[in-house]
């Protein structure tokens, strides 16, 4: 999938306006921080495999139920025999058992908390990419064409949008995870993590089309516009090419305010059972797989709920400080930031 | 105004239907399975399939089976195999607990949202405007049900301060009532409160540089009754649309919160079923749930264009 929106526009503008927000966006220590920390979240995802070989020596779905593990020189049961998990070890058993394990099955929860943040990333960012290029070209049609074709996507998106995006999520999550998806010759399964990705993508985006198609209506009335059309240009060059570079600012933040809300939705559905199927892992899955052992193991639950709440903490805070940076004027801002992200306050 | 109402009416019909025939597609027709088998859940026996092929007519056309479906969820007698029970029944029976939830939790969220939302309005750039910055952008990150089980650890089975959840009818004890609700009540409040003190003090910042604002001050009225007469009466309206929506959206997070509080309603429900991929429950309370926020967001409109003129000159223009 080709994502237009992006960041590389039209070098003729003469690129000040980037130049400017990304001088506005330095400034920004706060959102820096909070992009810092996305990374290295990132960073941790992308090392599981390392961790996995190198440290723990075993994989995600592992089982070590019956195994001993040493523990400064003390062989220790992996499950004990009421079912309960060996607590965090740290480095004590040389980084294996990290975070302990994670249940009955005695898997190891710290390999598990990469893989799994590697698939709630994955979902988050992908499934919002999915839902920017549809939205976007969705928005441009509507906005562009207008008529019959804007009534047409518009009162399909209300119906979307009417819709509440849990109950729509939740409706198509448990029917496609039961059934399975068949889109001419590709066929998705039921328990693939294209599903969800589908599926949140898809849920939102009225979300982001519907604000993008408000911008288009009133770009498509300026000059350069006009002119371009004067000179000849046809529908797909105004759209791609004049009234797109437009909306980039818009379509980036929304972008990275939709990674944060479509990964809550991801550990929602997962918590619920019809996101993330087994034996794929997330965070939102290993939430509910500890949901369990509450009172006896409460870290299994606490851990992977303070990912999400970094992960989608710090997007949302950068995607805060991009939107000050990118549009300091924006209209389209969903609620005002000076404390977190603008320290010279706003203007009063 | 009749006319606006009226037009109003008639767009939620069209939106009711619509929004019936998605759920339509969506369970019976867009996956790739035999819908019988799915329906059957986990209770599938070659029988079973077979009766619920008949009764639900999957061999006719696809109007013919959403008449079927439609009729069945409306009419009361949509039964779920897996649990042996009436589905519409179950529903109804879980209304007075998922309205406590809700109501609850939308009491606190607008109590406090307004409340966060108005004073970093009123100071904003200052320390208590960037500390519930902070707050706000946390309850808007945190996801509902990890908030729930710290919860439940910390101040359920650690401290024992409040009871696990569970629904006590008002009329058993009010007192206990509200007590088990508590922590039902905060959870589900608290992504609201972030979004709408945020909202609200974007709202009041706009506010104050408009004319009106102006006005008011020069008219020689002291700061507190420009921002709490007109700055925060006008930055209000947004607010009472948003709400009109997430109110209705509730029902979703009261799945997460009723599931993790074992509050008997609606939203647990769905919680158990969808554990068990029990479909026609969950077929049931999504439509359900869906008609509900329609035609609450109807009234809400329409209240609402009574109180304010500009709403419904506004969606002429549209």
């Amino acid at each position: 999938m080709a994502s237009e929106p992006n960041v590389e526009v039209t070098p003729g503008a003469s690129g000040n306006p980037w130049r400017l927000a990304w001088r506005r966006l330095r400034r920004n220590r706060v959102a820096l921080a909070f992009l810092g920390l996305f990374l290295l979240i990132v960073a941790f995802v992308g090392a599981a495999p390392l961790w996995a070989d190198n440290v723990a020596h075993t994989g995600p779905n592992k089982t070590h139920t019956l195994e001993k593990i040493e523990v400064d020189g003390k062989a220790r049961e992996v499950v004990n025999r009421e079912g309960k998990p060996i607590g965090p070890q740290w480095f004590e058993a040389g980084g294996r058992f990290f975070l302990g394990a994670d249940g009955r099955l005695g898997r190891d929860e710290m390999v598990r908390l990469m893989y799994g943040g590697r698939i709630s990333l994955f979902i988050g960012i992908v499934s919002a990419l999915l839902t920017t290029v549809l939205a976007t070209i969705l928005g441009l049609l509507a906005g562009y064409y207008r008529g019959w074709t804007d009534t047409l996507i518009s009162r399909v998106l209300d119906v979307v949008w009417a819709f509440p995006v849990m109950l729509l999520s939740i409706a198509l999550g448990v029917s496609l995870a039961l059934g399975g998806l068949q889109i001419g010759p590709l066929r998705v399964s039921g328990d693939s993590i294209w599903i969800p990705v589908l599926i949140i993508g898809g849920v939102s985006i009225p979300y982001v089309a519907r604000p993008l198609r408000g911008q288009v209506l009133s770009l498509r009335e300026k000059e350069f516009v006009e002119a371009s059309v004067a000179q000849g240009a046809g529908p797909l060059r105004v759209m791609f090419g004049e009234l797109l570079p437009n909306l980039s600012s818009t379509i980036i933040v929304l972008f990275t305010l939709t990674i944060a809300n479509n990964m809550l939705l991801e550990s929602a559905l997962s918590f619920l059972g019809v996101g993330v199927q087994p034996p794929n892992t997330s965070w939102g899955t290993m939430i509910a797989g500890g949901f369990d052992l509450l009172t006896s193991a409460p870290l299994l639950t606490v851990i992977p709920s303070v990912m999400i709440l970094l992960t989608v903490l710090s997007v949302n805070v950068f995607g805060d400080g991009l939107r000050d940076a990118l549009d300091p004027n924006s209209k389209l801002r969903l609620a005002a930031h000076a404390g977190i992200s603008e320290p010279e306050g706003t203007a009063v | 105004m009749a006319r606006f109402a009226l037009r109003r009416l008639l767009g939620m019909v069209a939106v009711l239907f619509a929004v019936s025939v998605l759920t339509f597609l969506i369970f019976n027709v867009i996956p790739s399975s035999d819908p019988a088998h799915r329906i059957a859940g986990k209770a599938a026996t070659p029988n079973l399939i077979a009766g619920i092929n008949k009764e639900w007519g999957f061999n006719d056309s696809l109007p013919e089976q959403y008449l079927t479906m439609m009729k069945k969820v409306f009419g009361g007698d949509l039964i779920s195999y897996f649990g042996r029970e009436n589905v519409d029944e179950r529903i109804v029976e879980g209304i007075p607990a998922t309205f406590s939830l809700c109501i609850g939790a939308a009491v606190i969220w607008m109590f406090f949202g307004i409340l966060f939302g108005y004073l970093s309005a009123v100071r904003a750039g200052s320390l208590l405007d960037r500390a519930l910055t902070v707050v706000a952008v946390a309850g808007i990150s945190i996801p509902v049900f990890g908030l729930a089980a710290v919860f439940l650890i910390y101040l359920t089975y650690k401290t024992e301060i409040f009871p696990s959840g569970e629904y006590i009818e008002f009329a058993t004890s009010p007192l206990q009532w509200a007590e088990h609700l508590i922590l039902p009540w905060v959870t589900l409040a608290i992504t609201y409160v972030g979004l709408y003190s945020r909202v609200l003090r974007s709202n009041m910042l706009d506010a104050m540089n408009e004319d009106y604002v102006r006005t008011a001050r020069a008219k020689g009225l002291s700061d507190r009754k420009v921002m709490t007469r007109h700055v925060l009466r006008n930055s209000l309206i947004p607010i009472v649309t948003l709400f009109g929506l997430d109110f209705g959206a509730l029902l979703g997070g009261a799945i997460l919160v009723e599931g993790i509080f074992n509050i008997n309603g609606i939203g647990l429900y769905a919680y158990e079923s969808l554990k068990n991929f029990d479909l026609p429950p969950v077929m049931a309370i999504v439509l359900f749930g869906a008609f509900f926020v329609v035609l609450f967001n109807a009234l809400v409109d329409i209240a609402y264009a009574r109180l304010d003129p500009r709403i419904r000159l506004g969606t002429e223009a549209r």
